[in-house]
């Protein structure tokens, strides 16, 4: 079943609240070879004038994809997983990301467009903080193979 | 952002490489990015899920390539000052076993904006001499 062109315009959320963690943000750093210490002591991150420790700037990706799973499973989208390459992505950060931080997102689909066998589908996940201020947007757009 | 580690506006110019770095996958780097990030899509780790959907074996994750290009940039941009990163995801790479895939990320200052004192950071990631990434470009705040 192809992409449905006709979901754009859908949203999901506010998803449930994500908990930043001192942990997840050094896991991550690790994984990404993010070498401050801001991202793993708290009097490091402390001295560059941060309440805590500050991810890493692709973090939001890990809230981010947790959101966007709605997109995918959604049956009135139609996307088949199995047949998805990640085309592009974007953060914008209206500010950084630090441990202690509970964040709910929303997700858009902003746009669907098709052509040659190929449904490109454009996310904007928004992360907003517990007072409900802008955290992070993110754009992320799935290259959907529609061949049998 | 924090004000006191951002880089000078002034000593910048466009053209100027302002970091670069090897940065090496291995399938242990793969099963790491996996699991701090959530993304355990098998075409990541196990080669005859790869193999049935096309691809030569088990590839790197685009966010985790992403994420090692922003983090060389972070390095110089001071923790947190990366406001905005984009990229497009061109060519796979794929992560031999045993072996390793190495990528060279080069930043440079792709251009500056007086008016609001930023630079954006144009990225490239090589692997065997071909980009992986497509128009990858941060924004970085300058004091």
């Amino acid at each position: 079943m192809p992409v449905n062109p006709e979901a754009v315009g859908r949203q999901y959320g506010p998803s449930e609240v994500y908990e930043v963690t001192r942990v997840k943000i050094r896991e991550f750093a690790d994984a990404v070879d993010a070498r401050s210490f801001a991202h793993r002591d708290v009097a490091a991150a402390r001295a560059e004038g941060y309440d805590d420790l500050v991810a890493p700037s692709t973090f939001a990706v890990v809230i981010a994809q947790r959101a966007e799973f709605h997109v995918v499973v959604d049956p009135e989208v139609g996307v088949d997983f199995s047949k998805v390459v990640h085309a592009d992505e974007r953060f914008t950060h209206h500010r950084p990301i630090v441990a202690g931080d509970e964040i709910t997102t929303t997700i858009h689909i902003d746009k669907i467009t098709q052509r040659a066998g190929i449904s490109m589908v454009t996310t904007r996940a928004e992360l907003a903080d517990a007072e409900g201020d802008p955290v992070t947007t993110v754009l992320s757009t799935l290259a959907v193979r529609e061949d049998a | 952002m924090s004000d006191e580690n951002l880089p000078s506006f002034d000593a910048l110019e466009v053209g100027a490489v302002v970091a670069e770095r090897e940065v090496a996958f291995t399938r242990d780097t793969l099963v790491r990015y996996a699991g701090a990030s959530g993304d355990f899509n098998p075409i990541h780790y196990n080669d005859v899920m790869a193999e049935s959907v096309g691809l030569p074996g088990v590839i790197a994750h685009g966010m985790l390539t992403m994420g090692a290009a922003a983090s060389v940039v972070e390095e110089w941009a001071g923790p947190g000052n990366v406001a905005d990163f984009q990229t497009r995801f061109t060519r796979p790479i794929p992560v031999p076993n045993p072996g390793v895939a190495t990528v060279v990320v080069t930043a440079k200052v792709g251009a500056l904006d007086e008016e609001l004192r930023t630079a954006r950071i144009d990225v490239v990631v090589d692997f065997d001499g071909v980009k992986v990434l497509g128009k990858a470009q941060a924004i970085v705040p300058c004091a």
